[in-house]
């Protein structure tokens, strides 16, 4: 049996794939997000601690694991990019940058809103939110980088470079913010976790964190066609492509 | 089913500021990304066509 | 080995030594970042005492940070960094000795002035060697992560790229840095701070030559 891994892995035959697969993903993000959100407002009860403003989690929980899972595969791609030399790996690493930075800023934003209600405060600088900030500046930096460097193939590999000092950097960022925080207690606002959840919370917020996954594919697919077209432009298929 | 009206389902316990906030802004960021990766793909493949037609960049 | 790290060394010693004024830009936006504190802040001792530590640190983040362009470019624009990495040697510990070079000119300098500084601010004396140690630990890592971000924005367009990059990378050094100080300060044991700084300069002293290397290759392509 002889399947070729690496048949998907050109950019020429993953265009098509990708163009077949984002609907899907598409449509498994509205259906679940429907789903989660009817879950979330319909039959979710009202917490007797933080009444219904807790409702805010089944987006900010989402995101913030979005944001955080999409810098790692983030920098996966693009050390993959590095390594094997493949550009399809690295044009991913930049399809997901814009997603997982937008998810990053729905996370603080979610955040403060939930904060302000919770602990009377829209925002604290806690270890968690300052994390999430800091990694917010990564995403940045990333697509900075990116952006500022004209060769396409350079561009990728500086940018990797970068994402992976990022991904030693991430653990190190988030003790050393802990540890501050745990520090300077006095001036903080003390966050217990979510209050003990019923299980039909708990459901609503996995729901929709596989809606928030589906979107992020979804989003990575489509804008990966453009930046595959737009770098390929010289390619023979995508000539073709266009008289079609 | 927790919501005796539209109005107490908007009200949201007194949090609705809070909650629509969130969920109102999150939706609009994603709806806008949505139509700038939808557009930026389109732009792409017409871009894509124009050089084939012309033979050169723009 | 041994004979062209020195060489690389010396050479990058001398070259600065030819262009001063670019290496006091340095050492005097330290200084100046400084004293804006207290014209901004205002001239209250108690207030100034508590903020002094993380003023000093930050502002030996934007110092740092201002001299990174300086650590590749010119050796970039006249050729010399190619030839470097056709040299035998592994082109990790060639760019480590720049990274030292570099170190010794821009960032002791402010290991140097940090503790003077630290006396303008009422900084009680028990504090000021732990701020001069916290410096000496601290600074070689900024110049360490800041050889990643210099060697990546070679030849990029715009210059505040590298601020991006490198800043978040900053933020434990930062931490830790300052942490050192402020733990005096309130009457504890600073050892857990330097300690934790002097981890993070061994994890920078290994992870730093391998990516700057990397990102110098990438830029000579």
């Amino acid at each position: 049996m002889s399947f070729n891994w690496f048949r998907y892995s050109s950019p020429q035959t993953f265009y098509p794939l990708a163009g077949r697969l984002a609907p899907f993903f598409w449509i498994a993000a509205v259906a679940l997000t429907i789903a989660g959100l009817y879950i979330g407002f319909f039959v979710a009860p009202t917490d007797f601690q933080q009444g219904d403003s807790y409702r805010i989690i089944f987006i900010h929980v989402p995101a913030a694991w979005m944001s955080m899972f999409i810098y790692v595969v983030m920098a996966g791609w693009a050390a993959a990019g590095l390594i094997f030399n493949t550009r399809l790996s690295s044009m991913m690493a930049n399809a997901l940058a814009p997603t997982g930075a937008l998810m990053t800023a729905i996370a603080l934003w979610t955040g403060a809103l939930w904060g302000r209600p919770t602990w009377g405060t829209w925002w604290v600088w806690d270890a968690r939110l300052t994390s999430e900030l800091i990694l917010l500046f990564l995403y940045v930096g990333f697509m900075a980088l990116h952006a500022s460097i004209d060769d396409p193939r350079r561009a990728d590999k500086a940018a990797a470079i970068l994402a992976i000092v990022g991904v030693v950097n991430v653990p190190i960022i988030y003790f050393s913010v802990k540890w501050w925080n745990t520090l300077h207690q006095g001036s903080s606002v003390s966050i217990t976790r979510a209050p003990s959840m019923a299980s039909t919370m708990l459901l609503g917020m996995l729901v929709m964190v596989f809606a928030f996954w589906a979107y992020s594919i979804a989003t990575a697919l489509t804008r990966v066609r453009g930046i595959i077209l737009e770098r390929e432009r010289h390619a023979a298929w995508v000539a073709q492509l266009g008289t079609e | 089913m927790q919501w005796g009206s539209v109005g107490e389902f908007i009200a949201m316990g007194g949090y609705g500021r809070y909650v629509w906030g969130a969920f109102g802004v999150t939706f609009a960021l994603m709806a806008g990304e949505v139509v700038t990766v939808v557009k930026a793909h389109r732009a792409s493949l017409r871009r894509a066509r124009l050089f084939t037609k012309r033979g050169d960049d723009r | 080995m041994r004979d062209a790290l020195r060489a690389v060394f010396l050479r990058d010693i001398l070259q600065a030594w030819r262009r001063r004024a670019d290496w006091l830009t340095t050492f005097f936006f330290f200084i100046i970042v400084v004293s804006l504190f207290p014209l901004g802040v205002g001239p209250e001792p108690a207030i100034l005492r508590v903020i002094a530590p993380g003023i000093l640190w930050v502002a030996a983040l934007l110092a740092s940070m201002l001299a990174l362009p300086r650590m590749f470019a010119s050796d970039y624009t006249d050729g010399t960094l190619e030839q470097l990495t056709l040299a035998p040697q592994p082109l990790s510990l060639l760019v480590l000795s720049k990274i030292v070079a570099h170190w010794l000119l821009t960032g002791l300098p402010l290991v140097l002035m940090g503790p003077l500084l630290g006396l303008q601010f009422g900084m009680a004396p028990d504090m000021l060697p732990v701020l001069f140690y916290s410096l000496l630990l601290g600074t070689p890592c900024l110049s360490l992560i800041g050889a990643i971000g210099a060697g990546l924005t070679l030849g990029v367009r715009g210059s505040g790229v590298v601020a991006l990059l490198v800043l978040p990378l900053y933020i434990p050094v930062l931490i830790f840095g300052s942490g050192a100080v402020e733990a005096v300060g309130v009457g504890t044991a600073p050892g857990g701070h330097l300690s934790l700084l002097g981890a993070v300069l061994m994890i920078s002293l290994v992870v730093s030559p391998l990516a700057s290397a990397a990102a110098v290759r990438v830029a000579l392509e």
